[in-house]
């Protein structure tokens, strides 16, 4: 198979980057989009160049690592796929692929499509942890949880963290990510401590890292690799206003 | 700055509030004016007094001045949304951009469909409103201000009717995703009547939409015989 990309090129933080043009000959339609990657790598590091850095990790689709914006969709253009799941047999033989990083304010590039994701890292710390002594997993069915409200908890709980709804999202919003956790605990037990004030201390500090606020296109919910539903951040604005009223 | 509202859900929440009540409002607003249909002296009779009555009564102050307000918030806060999300977008636009595959053309468009009814409210104020208040217009045989006249004469014009016409369009799309928008804003959403939102809202939009551009049209053509 053979591919033309065109990649984003960026020194740091500061530098103005730009699109850089490679040919691939010789591709395994088999090959994961991140294995392509890897062979455009050995072949700049062969002409003695400066390889690509993309962020990548378990490449099983369960870290939430990988994350590029390619042919202008957040994780390519297959639904609820992340970056590493994407293979080459989705794109035709001779294809023109544009690889850039996911952009944001609150996502600086650190080098070319590698961008720097602790922003989501501080949301978190802001609220999204329980402080009650949950000590070792109970037995299953001594829990009060209905099976209903723990497959919603987990289907919340799903969210992989790759910032894929922020990238494409028009105000970048990290509206989808934070109202996942806010959601995921407000419905189980041990979320109850901390309920009223989780979901304002956590959009607090979305606003605080510069992110956009929602609008609700639903277009995060289209490319999140974990199909999280919108309906989540209906529930962190439910969360917020009882929190506003009830704050102790 | 330091406005109240500083907060992103805040800030919704207000815009929410504030463009529900303006979608109440619309609601009388065209229940009223459907009475421009009847056929022309029963309407010229009934809209006349229906407008005298309505300027007279202090609770109808009281709500025209909270739609004032409300309008003013509304737009205010989409101004101030907008400009915090263009900030958080960043400095570089993607160079390949197929993000609208991901969402309806008229949910990212709010603030143009909005921007499109600023205008369109100036002219309507400015013509309807501001005449009837604030100017001398002929009185119609019961002695009431012939509002009536003033708007059929308005809409003998193709041109004004076409405005009308656009302007509703605009709110047709702004309100297909604001009520729906709304409702998520709030927090008043639950899975179970998701299908039942989305119909009520759509319902809503389509029914607004054609009864605004219905009374420009009609008087139109019942007053341009072909
Ligand atoms: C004055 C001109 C107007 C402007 C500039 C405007 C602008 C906007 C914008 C930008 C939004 C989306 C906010 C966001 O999520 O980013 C919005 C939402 C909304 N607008 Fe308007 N609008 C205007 C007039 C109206 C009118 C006349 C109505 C009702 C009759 C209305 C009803 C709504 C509703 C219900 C929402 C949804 C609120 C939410 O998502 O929480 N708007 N408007
Ligand atoms: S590398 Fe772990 S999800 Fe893609």
């Amino acid at each position: 198979m053979k591919i033309t990309l065109y990649i984003w090129r960026q020194d740091n933080a500061q530098a103005k980057g730009n699109m850089e043009k490679h040919a691939l000959n010789g591709l395994n339609p088999d090959m994961s989009f991140l294995e392509m990657l890897d062979v455009l790598n050995e072949q700049i590091i062969t002409a003695g160049g400066d390889p690509v850095e993309f962020d990548h990790d378990c490449r099983e689709g369960i870290c939430g690592q990988c994350g590029l914006f390619i042919n202008g969709r957040a994780h390519g253009p297959l639904a609820a796929t992340t970056t590493c799941q994407l293979h080459l047999r989705h794109f035709k033989d001779g294809d023109t692929i544009y690889v850039e990083p996911f952009r944001a304010a609150a996502f600086p590039v650190v080098k070319d499509l590698r961008i720097d994701r602790s922003a989501f890292d501080r949301i978190i710390q802001a609220g999204g942890y329980v402080s009650a002594r949950t000590g070792d997993a109970p037995e299953a069915n001594a829990l009060p949880v209905p099976h209903r409200t723990a497959e919603q908890a987990f289907d919340a709980a799903a969210c992989i963290g790759c910032g894929a709804c922020v990238a494409t999202c028009k105000n970048a919003s990290a509206a989808l990510f934070t109202a996942a956790k806010v959601s995921h605990l407000a419905m189980l037990p041990q979320g109850q401590p901390e309920r009223e004030h989780r979901a304002q201390a956590m959009s607090a500090q979305m606003d605080e890292e510069g992110f956009g606020h929602c609008t609700q296109t639903g277009a995060c919910e289209v490319e999140c690799p974990q199909e999280i539903s919108i309906a989540h951040i209906a529930r962190m604005n439910y969360e917020f206003n009882r929190g506003a009223i009830l704050k102790p | 700055m330091h406005l109240p509202f500083r907060h992103s859900i805040a800030r919704k929440n207000l815009m929410a509030l504030t463009g529900g009540f303006l979608s109440f409002f619309l609601l009388i607003h065209l229940a009223g004016n459907l009475q421009l249909l009847l056929p022309e002296a029963r309407a010229r009779e009934q809209f006349n007094l229906y407008a005298q009555l309505l300027s007279g009564n202090i609770l109808i102050k009281a709500i025209s001045y909270g739609l004032y307000l409300s309008i003013l918030l509304h737009a205010l806060y989409a101004l101030l949304l907008a400009l915090s999300s263009r900030k958080a977008r960043g400095g570089q636009a993607y160079v390949y951009d197929h993000r609208r595959q991901a969402s309806p053309w008229y949910a990212r468009s709010m603030g143009l469909l909005g921007s499109i009814l600023l205008v369109f409210l100036a002219v309507h104020m400015k013509d309807f409103w501001y005449v009837y208040k604030f100017t001398a217009i002929p009185l119609d045989e019961h002695g009431q201000k012939d509002l009536y006249t003033v708007v059929a004469t308005a809409y003998q014009e193709a041109w004004y009717v076409l405005l009308y016409v656009v302007a509703m369009i605009a709110l047709g799309f702004h309100l297909l995703h604001g009520v729906k928008s709304a409702l998520f804003s709030l927090g008043l959403y639950h899975p179970r009547y998701r299908l039942w939102a989305k119909r009520a809202s759509t319902a809503y939009a389509i029914a607004m939409t054609a009864g605004f551009c219905l009374i420009p049209i009609y008087l139109y053509f019942t007053q341009n015989p072909a």
